[in-house]
C-alpha cells in the first residue's frame, strides 16, 4: 500500500468510527451518584408536641450567626388562636425568639388582643423553617446561581457570590429568606447543612425539648422518621405552589398558610 | 455599641410598618428603586417605538421628534439600570449577572435582552449621525487655528465615523435602509425589553398581585404610554428655550442665520405635539383597557387571594389606584386630550398627568404587592424615607429616586452635543 493511499484510508476510518463514537457518553461515577443520591433530607415536625417555647429559635439564631436582636430569623414559631366566635388570631412576637409567656395576641404597631379563655375554641403552635422545596422558585429566580440545591436536597445560599437583589425572597412562597443584617446577602435555614453533614442533628431539633421537630434521610426507609412520613397523614404547607416542600406537619391545620 | 446597633437595622425595617400578621421575615424588600426600575425602562422602550413611528412606517410629520426621542432614549438607557444597580445590596456584584447569567432567571435574561437593545439603539443612532460625523471631523480638520477643544473635537468625530468616511449619496441611502431596519428589529426588542420587565413581576408566583399572565402586556403598553408621553413633555420644554434663545438671539441664533425663527419652532412645536399626542391616545386606550380587564378578572374569578386583594386595592389603596393612578393619571389627561379645543398648553399638561399616571401604576404593582403578607392575615405599610440619615436610606428614599429621575437629562444635555437631536438636514433646510 502506498503511503498515501495508507493516509487516505486512515483518514476515513477515524471520520467514519468518530461518528458512532459520539454517541457514546462516558460514565462519571459521580453523575450518576448524584442523580441517585443515597441521601436526601427531610424535615417532619409535630404541631401536638409544640409549645412555644422557643427554644429552637435560640438555638438557631445562636449556632448560625443571626444577629439575637435582628428581627429576622431562618426559623420561627406561630401562634394560632380560634375563639368560639369563630374569629381567627394569629402573631409570632419576633419569630417567638423569647417563647410564648404572654396570652394576649399581638396585633403588630403596639397593638395587643386580649382573649377571655373561656372564649378560646382551638389554640395551637406551628413551627416554620425553609422548606427546601424539591423545585424550589428561590433558586429558580436567582439571576446569578447564588442560591443553589445541593445534591441530597438543601437549598443553600453562596454569600461570596449573591448580589443581593432579593429577588429570591420575593419568590419564596413561604417568608423564609431575608437580608443577613451583617453579610448583606439573602440568607435562610440551611437545615444547619454544616452539621448534618457531620452525623450531627440541626441545631433546631437539638434544643426541641418536647421532640416537636425531626430530620431524617427519606431515602433510608429504615428511619423512624422517615417510617412516619412515609406511613402517616402529614401535610405541607403551600401545596399550591408547587414547590414540593420538603419539611412536612403532623397535624397541619387547613388555616395554617 | 453604636456599630452593633446598626447592624441589627435589619435591610427594609427602616420603612416598613407591620400590621396584624405579618411573617417574621417579611418587609418591603423592593422600594422606590424598583418603582423606578420598570418606570425608566420603559421611558426607553416608549422614547424608542415613537422614534420608530417615523424610522419604520415613516411618518414623515414626526421627523423632527423622532430624532429628537432617539437621542433622548439612548440617554434614557443607562438610567435602566440604575435603579436595579442603586438596590442591590452588594452592587459591585452587580456585573456577576453578566458573567454568570442563571437563564432561568428572569432578571438574568433582562439583562440580556437590554444589552441587546442598547446595541441596536447605538447602531441605529450611528446610522443616523454618520454623515454628520464625517462631514463635522472633515470642517474640522479643514480648520486653522485649532484650539485644544476643537482638537478634542476632530478627533472624537473622527473616531465615530469608525473609518467609514463615504458620504456619497449611495452610501447615506444606505445608512437610510439599515436604520430602518435597525428601527424595525428595535421595536419588538424594545417591547420583549419592557414585557421581560412585566415577566419579572408577573412570574412571581408567591405574590398574589403580580401573578398574572397580562403582567408583561400591561407593562410594554403603559411603557408606549409613559414614554411617548415624556417625549413630548420634554419636546416641548426644549423647544420652549429654543424659542427663548431666538428671541433673544442668544448661542447659535446670534451666528447661524440658518438657525429657525421662534414662528418656525412654534410651528413645529404645534404640528408635531398634535400628531404625536394622537399616537399617546391609543396605548392609552389599550393600557388602560388590559389594566381594568386584569382587575375585573380577579374580582369575577374571586380565587383565594382576592380576600386579601379586595382589602388592598378597594380600601386601603382605593386614593393610590383609583384617584391618583385611574383618575388624576388616566381619566383626566384622556379627557383634556379628548375634547375639543386641545392646544399643545393642555397636551403638555396631559402629558405630565399621564407620566404621573404611569408613575403611580408602577408604585401600587410593586408597593402595593407587598402592602400584604404571604399569611393572607396581615398588612405592611411603606414610608418612603425622606431625609437621608444613612447610604440605605438615600439609596432607598426620595433623593435616591430623584437622582436616577434627573439622570437622563444631565446625560440628554452632553450627548446632545454628539448626536444633535434638532439638527435639520440641509435637503430639508433647502425646501
Amino acid at each position: 500500500m502506498k503511503r498515501r493511499d495508507f493516509l487516505k484510508k486512515t483518514i476515513m476510518v477515524v471520520a467514519g468510527a468518530s461518528v458512532p463514537l459520539s454517541a457514546l457518553d462516558l460514565v462519571d461515577p459521580k453523575e450518576v451518584l448524584a442523580a441517585n443520591p443515597d441521601i436526601h433530607w427531610a424535615f417532619l415536625i409535630d404541631t401536638h408536641k409544640c409549645v412555644g417555647c422557643g427554644f429552637c429559635v435560640k438555638a438557631c439564631k445562636t449556632e448560625n450567626d443571626i444577629p439575637f436582636d435582628a428581627k429576622v430569623t431562618r426559623t420561627w414559631v406561630e401562634r394560632y388562636v380560634y375563639t368560639k366566635d369563630d374569629r381567627r388570631y394569629v402573631d409570632s412576637p419576633d419569630g417567638a425568639l423569647y417563647g410564648y409567656t404572654e396570652s394576649r395576641i399581638d396585633l403588630g404597631q403596639g397593638n395587643f388582643k386580649e382573649i377571655d379563655p373561656a372564649n378560646v375554641g382551638k389554640a395551637f403552635f406551628v413551627p416554620k423553617l425553609c422548606n427546601h422545596c424539591e423545585t424550589p422558585p428561590c433558586t429558580q429566580v436567582c439571576p446569578v446561581g447564588a442560591t443553589y440545591k445541593t445534591d441530597d436536597g438543601v437549598v443553600l445560599v453562596d454569600r461570596s457570590w449573591c448580589i443581593g437583589c432579593g429577588y429570591c425572597i420575593m419568590a419564596c412562597p413561604y417568608g423564609a429568606r431575608f437580608f443577613h443584617p451583617v453579610e448583606k446577602v439573602a440568607d435562610k435555614c440551611t437545615f444547619c447543612y454544616h452539621r448534618i453533614t457531620k452525623g450531627l442533628e440541626t441545631a433546631c431539633v437539638n434544643a426541641c425539648p418536647f421532640g416537636a421537630r425531626e430530620m431524617c434521610n427519606i431515602r433510608d426507609i429504615n428511619e423512624p422518621t422517615t417510617k412516619i412520613i412515609m406511613n402517616q397523614r402529614v401535610g405541607v404547607l403551600k401545596d399550591e405552589f408547587g414547590t414540593r416542600p420538603q419539611a412536612f406537619y403532623i397535624g397541619l391545620a387547613q388555616e395554617v398558610r | 455599641m453604636l456599630e452593633q446597633a446598626a447592624h441589627l437595622v435589619v435591610h427594609g425595617e427602616a420603612w416598613t410598618v407591620k400590621e396584624l400578621f405579618v411573617l417574621p421575615n417579611e418587609y418591603i424588600y423592593w422600594s422606590i428603586q424598583i418603582v423606578m426600575y420598570p418606570f425608566m425602562t420603559g421611558l426607553v422602550a416608549g422614547a424608542f417605538v415613537l422614534s420608530s413611528l417615523y424610522h419604520v412606517f415613516h411618518v414623515e410629520k414626526l421627523k423632527e421628534i423622532a430624532k429628537f426621542s432617539l437621542v433622548f432614549s439612548f440617554s434614557l438607557l443607562p438610567v435602566a439600570m440604575m435603579p436595579l444597580l442603586l438596590h442591590l445590596q452588594q452592587p459591585f456584584r452587580g456585573i456577576n449577572v453578566m458573567m454568570t447569567p442563571h437563564f432561568t432567571s428572569a432578571i438574568a435574561a433582562f439583562g440580556i435582552v437590554f444589552t441587546t437593545y442598547a446595541c441596536i439603539v447605538a447602531t441605529e443612532l450611528w446610522f443616523v449621525y454618520r454623515a454628520y460625523f464625517v462631514t463635522t471631523a472633515l470642517e474640522l480638520k479643514a480648520k486653522a487655528n485649532k484650539g485644544a477643544i476643537d482638537t478634542f473635537r476632530q478627533l472624537l468625530f473622527s473616531v465615530l465615523t469608525l473609518g467609514a468616511w463615504d458620504i456619497s449619496k449611495e452610501a447615506q441611502q444606505k445608512d437610510h435602509k439599515a436604520c430602518t431596519k435597525m428601527a424595525a428589529i428595535g421595536i419588538p426588542v424594545a417591547c420583549f425589553l419592557h414585557g421581560y420587565a412585566g415577566f419579572i413581576f408577573g412570574s412571581v408566583k408567591a405574590n398574589a398581585l403580580w401573578m398574572t399572565p397580562l403582567m408583561p402586556v400591561i407593562f410594554i403598553c403603559s411603557a408606549v404610554v409613559s414614554g411617548i408621553a415624556l417625549c413630548i413633555l420634554y419636546y416641548v420644554v426644549v423647544q420652549e428655550a429654543r424659542k427663548f434663545m431666538a428671541r433673544r438671539k442668544l448661542a447659535r441664533w446670534a451666528k447661524d442665520p440658518s438657525a429657525p425663527t421662534a414662528e418656525q419652532l412654534e410651528g413645529a412645536k404645534k404640528e408635531e405635539v398634535e400628531i404625536t399626542s394622537n399616537y399617546l391616545m391609543y396605548f392609552m386606550i389599550a393600557a388602560i383597557t388590559l389594566e381594568i380587564l386584569d382587575l375585573i378578572f380577579r374580582g369575577y374569578t374571586q380565587v383565594k387571594s382576592w380576600d386579601i386583594l379586595r382589602e388592598v386595592i378597594m380600601e386601603r389603596d382605593f386614593i393610590k389606584i383609583f384617584v391618583l393612578q385611574y383618575g388624576l393619571g388616566n381619566a383626566l389627561p384622556f379627557l383634556m386630550m379628548v375634547l375639543p379645543g386641545r392646544n399643545v398648553r393642555r397636551t403638555t399638561i396631559a402629558c405630565a398627568l399621564v407620566l404621573f399616571g404611569v408613575f403611580m401604576m408602577r408604585w401600587n404593582v410593586v408597593i402595593g404587592g407587598q402592602a400584604f403578607s404571604l399569611s393572607f392575615a396581615g398588612f405592611m405599610h411603606y414610608h418612603l424615607p425622606i431625609i437621608p440619615h444613612d447610604m440605605e436610606t438615600f439609596k432607598e428614599g426620595l433623593f435616591g429616586a430623584l437622582t436616577v429621575m434627573t439622570t437622563p437629562f444631565v446625560l440628554f444635555y452632553f450627548l446632545n452635543m454628539i448626536f444633535p437631536a434638532f439638527m435639520v438636514d440641509k435637503e430639508d433646510a433647502q425646501h
